[in-house]
């Protein structure tokens, strides 16, 4: 595969741990905010390759993992009305809210489907108008675009009976939010490429000037992470705090300014709850006054749903990098992915399904 | 920052989800925990068909259910699949198959043209395969009870005396091989069921294997377990194998092989070619001495052309599967949990 092929040979990445063991001097934390990027450093196992010195946290880049038990509950709730058509990206079916997940609700006789793209949704509203198509629009920069283009069109045809449940969130804030918690140990950011290639780098640079922190955009393939590390590395070596790209093959400057324009319209900067790191100000967006009407929750209302329990559950020092996966006495016992007690087990982007699933056999061996 | 908050577990499913049919550990749990024990049965069996020695004769026995939507994709359909999937797991017991029998769940409304099609690869795939149709049952659903058409099949095949193929035959340092390219027949159902259009069309490799299966014991290849690579994939059968075995497996990722469209379907939708269903392929756990010979038999053979050896067992860790990454490091290979969901992003 062009492009993928050799972003993953094997003889290139380990050049890679070599250069970056020569030009590490001393201890480094860097966090990889996405959660792909978290799934493909434990698959593919880079952390082994790196020194000892220079330690990895997984950051709240999963998209599912961060959406609120509250909103999943309100999804919950929408989701189960005779009379909607609930459409969901595959990953978010299995996520559970206070009581149930959405896979649960399709089970007793819901309407719930797997969508690949918000227009899918579109499509199916188009085609069955005495439904009413409801598309949770969960995720960072890289989904909101086309959920702002569902409805875009859905007003521009004209169409309904179809709404976005949104519950968008905006990765800067979260690593101001990050960068600002007492217990912080962060050093360095790898930045999402998808992120980036729909919003550019702008937003970046008064993070990395205000925290003094290198912030590399980096790939999802073995060597890009590897590249992305050792930029990350030579910036704290030298001292330097700099936005760098390391995904030039997807990542301008400026973005996708296209995409931008259509995120402007549609949406609205707001604040928003993320799980595990509650409410972080301007970290959301929410449909625009001119697209209220196609706002799930004003045409659904669902009123005050009792708040879930914690349980213990510790996704929310997970999410900020604070723990790791196996820092948790439930991981694996009593939380796996079959029966998860917090999303980042749920998702197949979250650290600890990575870990669960990918680390187990090392693990064991260790113990 | 606000402390943590955490959804209630759901450690319990009051009804069945789809996530229980998959394949992967849900289903394994609901059989081992719930249906095993309320029939009473003790020994889950590892293995594609039962084996009953009635009247001086070894058969294999197996039955299958058929629910594939669309009725209709590339490269296949409901009816050959019938067929070949009951065929196959008589022919993973080295069992010669016989005689079928031929259930229809039809829904009401069913177009007359669809049941002919289906009915004539029916047939068409039996001929082929040597196979008898030789009882069964039709029974008609109101409508939107069934997605058109369901088909139940059982079949019935004789074992070569001497001939026991099993978990419990793989000896430490047996070569793993499979027939051929992996994850065609997932990805292609799901292109059509979701209408992805690829490039490419990936067409299903739907097939019956006993005369593949044949053509290895004729060659003199001794072998020991043999596993079709249906729901859970490469990944599922392997972790199953190692379990029922109590031995150890390394898979090699760069020795898989995956057909170039297939693999970028998978990047695409985030899903993993080592979980995803095949209908004509086969997994082969022969002695490593007999490696090269058996994939020379099975590269002489058209449905055994993209064969490849891809593992070893070994003692180490029993019960566990690990896969040698493509860039050398070592992970754990686990059974797909519930279904494969394609992910956001």
């Amino acid at each position: 595969m062009k492009y993928v092929e050799e972003f993953r040979d094997g003889q290139a990445v380990r050049a890679y741990a070599e250069r970056i063991r020569r030009l590490v001097t001393r201890p480094w934390q860097i966090m990889e905010i996405c959660g792909g990027q978290t799934h493909t450093i434990v698959k593919y196992g880079i952390d082994e390759l790196l020194p000892p010195t220079v330690r990895l946290v997984h950051g709240p880049g999963c998209p599912v993992c961060v959406t609120p038990v509250g909103a999943i509950d309100r999804a919950l709730a929408i989701a189960a009305r005779p009379e909607v058509t609930f459409c969901s990206f595959g990953d978010m079916l299995r996520v559970p809210g206070s009581r149930k997940n959405l896979l649960m609700i399709k089970a007793e006789g819901g309407d719930v489907r797997m969508v690949y793209s918000p227009l899918d949704a579109l499509a199916i509203a188009e085609a069955n108008p005495q439904r009413e198509v409801v598309f949770f629009a969960i995720g960072f920069e890289t989904t909101a675009p086309t959920a702002a283009m569902a409805a875009w069109q859905a007003r521009r045809k004209g169409i309904r009976n179809f709404s976005l449940l949104v519950s968008q969130v905006r990765v800067p804030p979260a690593i101001e939010a990050l960068m600002e918690a007492p217990d912080n140990a962060i050093q360095g950011f790898l930045a999402a490429g998808h992120v980036c290639a729909i919003m550019g780098t702008e937003e970046y640079l008064p993070l990395a000037a205000r925290y003094r922190m290198p912030l590399v955009v980096t790939g999802f393939e073995p060597l890009d992470l590897m590249q992305g590390i050792h930029r990350c590395l030579t910036q704290l070596e030298a001292g330097r705090h700099e936005v760098e790209i390391q995904y030039a093959r997807a990542v301008r400057p400026q973005g996708n300014p296209a995409a931008r324009r259509m995120l402007g319209e549609v949406f609205r900067i707001i604040d928003r709850e993320w799980r595990g790191l509650g409410v972080i100000p301007a970290s959301g967006l929410g449909l625009s006054e001119a697209y209220a009407d196609f706002d799930a929750e004003q045409r659904f209302p669902v009123g005050e749903l009792p708040a879930a329990d914690d349980h213990g559950c510790m996704s929310g020092l997970i999410l900020r990098g604070v723990a790791k996966p196996r820092d948790c006495p439930a991981f694996g016992t009593r939380c796996t992915p079959e029966h998860p007690l917090g999303a980042t087990m749920v998702s197949s982007e979250g650290a600890c399904a990575a870990y669960q699933r990918y680390r187990r056999l090392t693990e064991e061996a260790l113990a | 920052m606000s402390d943590i908050a955490c959804p209630l577990p759901i450690t319990d499913y009051p009804n069945v989800l789809l996530a229980h049919g998959g394949g992967g550990r849900l289903m394994h749990e609901m059989l081992t925990r719930r249906v095993l024990p309320a029939l009473g049965i003790t020994d889950s069996g590892q293995t594609d068909a039962a084996l009953q020695e009635l009247g001086g004769a070894r058969l294999a026995f197996t039955t299958d259910g058929y629910v594939v939507k669309p009725l209709f994709f590339p490269g296949g359909d409901i009816g050959r699949l019938a067929v070949s999937g009951t065929v196959n797991d008589l022919a993973m017991m080295g069992a010669v198959p016989h005689v079928l029998s031929l259930s229809l769940i039809l829904e009401e409304g069913l177009p007359f043209e669809t049941l002919d099609r289906v009915l004539a690869s029916i047939r068409a795939t039996a001929d082929a395969a040597g196979v008898r149709i030789v009882t069964g049952d039709t029974k008609v659903v109101d409508r939107g009870k069934a997605d058109g058409l369901f088909i139940n099949t059982a079949g019935i095949g004789t074992v070569p005396a001497g001939l026991t193929l099993g978990p419990a035959q793989v000896r430490e340092g047996d070569a793993i091989l499979v027939s051929g390219d992996l994850g065609r027949h997932g990805i292609a159902v799901l292109a059509e069921r979701e209408g992805i259009g690829f490039e490419t069309v990936i067409e299903s490799d739907v097939a019956c294997l006993h005369r593949l299966v044949a053509k290895l014991l004729e060659a003199g290849i001794e072998l020991h377990c043999l596993r079709d690579l249906t729901r859970g994939g490469l990944a599922s059968a392997a972790v199953e194998i190692a379990q029922a075995g109590r031995l150890g497996i390394t898979l090699e990722e760069a020795a898989i092989p995956v057909a170039a469209p297939v693999e970028a379907a998978c990047e695409l939708l985030g899903l993993d070619p080592l979980h995803v269903a095949n209908e004509g392929r086969m997994v082969i756990f022969c002695p490593q001495a007999q490696a090269e010979a058996a994939l020379d038999c099975l590269r002489a053979d058209p449905l055994g052309a993209g064969a490849a050896l891809v593992g070893r067992v070994h003692r180490d860790s029993p019960g566990r599967v690990a896969l040698q990454t493509r860039i050398g490091s070592l992970r754990a290979l686990d059974m797909l949990s519930g279904e494969q969901l394609p992910r956001i992003c």
